[in-house]
């Protein structure tokens, strides 16, 4: 029976947030710490031909500048950390000054002449595309992958940059909605036999789409804080993960991770941009050692902005062919990803959501990423899949009533069992339980009451949508690493990063429930290098609560044989006698013969070796080898590597039903009614599930109906840097009670069952959204994420110049 | 500022990035790459733009503004502007019901003076330009955004930050004992200034409806969207839940 798994707690950095006291990376300051600031590139796109910083470098108090000259170069495609030579786009940093004040940081920055060669520039990858276009960089326009990506948010290796072009006719084809014939693309797959699938089709659905990207706009920016000691760097960085920087962070500085300390107790928000370690921390950690001073380079709103990482948005084709049954026989999907400078676009993940939502029996993708004078792009909670749901329900709509039926019996028809595939490679998940999510957001929401009721009530139109959210949200293979004190404490070691997902503690109560620890005798330590962290996958992709359940659970096991071993070495027997239970070990058959948790780590650090951690598994990583080293002696150390069987992706995927009322005079959507189910296995923390369920629920209305870059295409500049003009969700825009729900049947591949569910929260919600809006307007499609106010009204009143010709910089 | 444009179509933006851009930068045409070369060329100032319809020139305008926040940054941009940020004075504030004497600059702003100065770092700086309200605190009771006062112009007024609602015992408020019940914050960063607004909103209006709250708190964004999950602290701490 489940003592922790399924049952609220309160994680232990909540209250430090609620009175201030935790510290984010810009809270600390050091004895002698120094302040550095960036200059940033004004233009889209140039040349960097002279720098001229006497007059800056001569004032009282600045202590030196740091370009590019400073650190190892960085090869395009790469996105260094200051431009050497070529500016991509505005806000870009050149270099940084650094002063015993911010103020004469800031000043100096001011006396520094930069000389530049201007270069042409684009802002739309279909321009780009076109014959003629303007390349964003020198070498070319497209990023070109040579190698299999890594895992999102990683830097990408293996890549290069070509100058592709379209013919005129491709351009003005996928403008116009149709396939873009004769497009070059660099990714492509195909499953099946797609012009049969396309001849059993009763009915054919064919459509553009365009989503707009936007910043992650995470509201700590990426300050970060370095100094050093003893051949030691000790970082306070703002990252969404923790010891899975350790090797990145290590080299950008030139070090051996052993001498790394990373300090990253609290991060305010992430959402993506935040995973790995970003280039701009090697300006912090380097500058800092070149002055030997602790040295602070804080980033403003507006630089956060610029180098805090946006979405990726696509100009794209579907067509779609829905046999009369309602199963989809075939897909055809295009994609054109707007890169940003940094070229990486979710195309293959937005093909990867069309696959799950609907099962198609055929399917082909064609792909390609077009650099743009941008901002640069990564992953954003939920990237390709998100932005690919919010444009792909009304679609689907679409095609149900093409051939007359429902469109949540639709979305059922074609859903994802545990028997299912996802992806161009058709890999297994390892389980899948859609319909009946399907089933009970039905119920709860009402879907056929509300099917039943009138439509319209004066200006005011209701719409009825209903969307699927997905996200593959696991990984294997990592380390866990428990020790039981002399105190008879469970200190639970954990290198996952504190995004406020709060499934680093989640994550814990696996090692608590499998050790059978109440949660009060349990410290969770974590947030600094020097707390003896194991090797941990990065806190992205919703990986988090499959990924580190597992580890710690085969890290309590590894502490239960060890228990075991211990009890039956001093209280004969072999160890398949013992049990455990009330924090102690003993015999099965004799209950009162055994030791407790604190006898039994004593009698570990007596023996030694495997037991007090002096010995380790041969197939741990080096970090968390360096982690137990650190501990050895100090207790009974549990540490495993995941190596539980299984395959398949373990899937998190959300159904939304939403209800809105429309003003048909002001264009102004009001929810009435959001509902969500989740297929996430077992829920482990039900508070934290709501955090997640509502949170993304805002970033879904954001995507639907407000977020989106804006740059102008004459001057390259950028119109809506600051959040009031590129609107996150406030209280006001999303004045809703979600009403929420999960299947909550067990993942088999996990002992705890839990799946994650972070990114689908989102895409569930925006694709709910925008199938009500479409569903208000007779079932209009507006081929658009967001689709705003003012593309309401433009449509309303019979002008559709706004979500036309798939504009990615639409006023 | 030395602003030469040789290609008529650098103009605009040449213009743009200059006039609002602290750094001082020059454009040379992709034609003259060489330094030397660019001034030994006949040049113009460009005060014309044959390109520039009124319809751009108003998006530029608009546009310069962003330009310029992108060099320099705007952060503490009031306290840079004369350099040194202006004659540092000692004054007396009282935060948290204590008097604190320290030195000011008249340029400077609460936010500031409360992390860096008092160390109170609870008071988050989120964006510094009266966005997101993760600056928050209450100036004679009522929500300021502390990005957004001078600290001069609060000497004689009593200051509440996030370090100073729980009781002096340790007993957190009602409102922090409610978050904590509800899971509120996510990320964390932007919930003192959730507290504050909070605190003055129960204050005020002991019993608020959701729809109040939401209006009394819709000055503090929250980027991971825990909306909700404030909201119905709001009303837990009003005992309207339990």
């Amino acid at each position: 029976m489940s003592t922790h798994i399924g049952f609220d707690f309160t994680p232990p950095d909540v209250p430090g947030k609620v009175t201030g006291e935790i510290k984010y990376a810009e809270d600390y300051k050091r004895e002698g710490m120094v302040f550095a600031r960036l200059l940033t590139s004004p233009l889209p796109s140039g040349r960097v031909v002279g720098i001229d910083a006497t007059e800056a470098l001569r004032m009282d108090g600045v202590l030196g500048i740091f370009t590019a000259d400073d650190l190892p170069p960085v090869a395009p495609p790469g996105n260094p950390a200051l431009a050497s030579e070529y500016v991509s786009f505005v806000g870009q940093p050149i270099l940084a000054v650094a002063a015993i004040t911010e103020e004469i940081a800031e000043s100096a920055i001011e006396k520094i002449r930069v000389d530049f060669e201007r270069r042409p520039f684009v802002v739309d990858p279909l321009e780009s595309l076109s014959p003629g276009g303007a390349n964003a960089y020198p070498e070319g326009n497209t990023l070109v992958r040579t190698q299999e990506e890594g895992p999102e948010g990683t830097p990408i290796r293996g890549a290069e940059i070509r100058d592709i072009k379209w013919p005129q006719s491709a351009i003005d084809a996928l403008r116009a909605g149709k396939e873009p014939a004769g497009g070059e693309f660099t990714t492509e797959w195909t499953f099946g036999d797609l012009d049969a699938g396309f001849a059993e089709a009763a009915a054919i659905v064919e459509e553009p789409f365009v989503t707009i990207g936007y910043p992650h706009h995470s509201l700590e920016s990426r300050t970060c804080m370095a100094y050093w000691e003893n051949g030691k760097c000790y970082f306070h960085g703002s990252s969404q993960s923790q010891s899975a920087n350790d090797n990145g962070l290590a080299r950008m500085l030139d070090i051996d991770p052993a001498n790394l300390i990373f300090i990253n107790e609290a991060t305010g928000g992430g959402f993506g941009s935040k995973i790995g370690p970003y280039p701009y921390m090697a300006i912090s950690g380097n500058f800092a050692k070149r002055l030997n001073r602790p040295l602070q380079l804080r980033i403003t709103r507006e630089q956060e902005f610029y180098i805090g990482s946006a979405r990726s948005g696509m100009q794209g084709w579907i067509r779609m062919g829905v046999k009369e049954n309602g199963k989809v026989s075939a897909i055809d999907l295009v994609v054109v990803n707007d890169g940003g400078m940094t070229g990486a676009g979710s195309g293959n993940s937005s093909a990867q959501h069309v696959t799950v939502a609907y099962q198609p029996e055929n399917m082909r993708f064609r792909g390609i990423s077009v650099y743009t004078n941008t901002t640069p792009r990564g992953a954003q909670r939920g990237p390709g899949q998100n932005e690919m749901a919010a444009v792909l329900a009304p679609i689907a709509d679409k095609a149900a009533k093409a051939i007359g039926m429902d469109r949540v019996a639709f979305r059922r028809i074609n859903a994802i069992d545990s028997g299912g595939f996802q992806g161009g490679g058709q890999g297994p998940v390892t389980s899948a339980f859609v319909r009946e999510a399907l089933d009970q957001g039905m119920r709860t929401f009402g879907w056929a009451e509300k099917n039943a009721l009138a439509k319209q009530n004066g200006s005011k139109v209701r719409g009825l949508g209903v969307g699927i959210g997905y996200h593959g949200a696991g990984g294997r293979g990592y380390d866990g690493l428990v020790r039981i004190g002399p105190d008879g404490r469970l200190y639970i070691h954990s290198g996952v990063g504190n995004l406020g997902t709060y499934s680093y503690a989640g994550t814990c109560r696996a090692a608590a429930e499998a050790l059978q620890v109440p949660w009060e005798r349990c410290e969770i330590l974590r947030g600094r290098t020097d707390n003896h962290l194991p090797h941990s996958s990065g806190q992205g992709g919703s990986n988090t609560i499959f990924t580190h359940t597992r580890t710690n659970w085969v890290a309590a096991q590894d502490a239960i044989t060890k228990l075991k071993e211990i009890a039956a070495q001093d209280l004969g027997g072999a160890p398949e006698d013992y049990t455990i239970g009330d924090e102690r070990v003993f015999a099965s058959a004799e209950p009162g013969r055994g030791l407790t948790y604190a006898q039994a780590a004593a009698r570990a650090i007596e023996l030694g070796g495997k037991f007090s951690g002096e010995e380790y598994p041969d197939d741990i990583n080096p970090i968390t080898q360096r982690a137990v080293q650190g501990l050895a002696g100090s207790g009974l150390i549990g540490v495993a590597k995941d190596n539980i069987p299984g395959e398949g992706q373990p899937p998190g995927i959300l159904v939304g039903f939403c209800e809105i009322e429309l003003d048909k005079d002001t264009g102004k959507i009001e929810i009435l009614d959001y509902t969500a189910i989740a297929d996430c296995g077992t829920v482990v923390h039900p508070k934290n599930f709501e955090n997640a369920m509502r949170g993304g629920a805002v970033w879904g209305v954001g995507l639907a109906a407000f977020e989106r870059h804006v740059y102008d295409p004459q001057n390259g500049l950028p119109a809506n840097t600051g959040l009031y003009q590129s609107k996150p969700p406030t209280y006001l825009d999303v004045n809703v009670e979600t009403k929420m729900g999960a299947v909550n049947i067990p993942d088999p591949q996990n002992p705890t069952g839990g799946r994650g569910i972070g990114e689908p929260t989102q895409g569930a919600a925006a694709a709910a959204l925008a199938s009500a809006i479409s569903d208000a307007l007779d079932g209009h499609v507006f081929n658009t994420a967001p689709t705003t106010t003012d593309m309401i009204i433009n449509h309303l009143a019979g002008n559709d110049y706004s979500t036309k010709y798939l504009k990615t910089n639409t006023f | 500022m030395l602003v030469r444009c040789i290609s008529q179509d650098l103009i605009l933006t040449s213009h743009l990035a200059y006039d609002a851009e602290p750094t001082r930068v020059r454009v040379l045409s992709p034609r003259n790459t060489d330094r030397h070369a660019f001034h030994n060329k006949k040049t113009e100032h460009c005060s014309v733009n044959l390109q520039l319809t009124r319809r751009r020139f108003i998006k530029g305008v608009i546009f310069s503004g962003a330009a310029a926040t992108s060099g320099a940054g705007v952060y503490l941009a009031a306290n840079a502007q004369s350099g040194n940020g202006g004659m540092e004075r000692l004054i007396s504030l009282t935060i948290n019901g204590r008097t604190r004497r320290v030195d000011v600059p008249p340029t400077e702003t609460l936010a500031n003076t409360l992390r860096y100065r008092l160390n109170l770092t609870g008071t988050k700086i989120g964006c510094n330009r009266g966005e997101c309200g993760a600056c928050t605190v209450l100036i004679d009771g009522v929500p300021n955004y502390a990005c957004s006062v001078l600290t001069h112009n609060i000497k004689a007024k009593q200051v509440l930050s996030i370090e100073g609602v729980k009781a002096d015992d340790g007993t957190l408020h009602a409102v922090q004992q409610a978050f904590i019940a509800e899971n509120a914050p996510q990320c964390g960063f932007c919930t003192p200034g959730q507290v504050m607004s909070a605190v003055a909103l129960l204050a005020n209006n002991p019993r608020p409806t959701k729809a109040e709250a939401a209006q009394a708190m819709s000055g503090n964004l929250c980027r991971c969207g825990a909306y909700e999950h404030y909201l119905n602290g709001v009303l837990r701490a009003s005992g309207q839940i339990a």
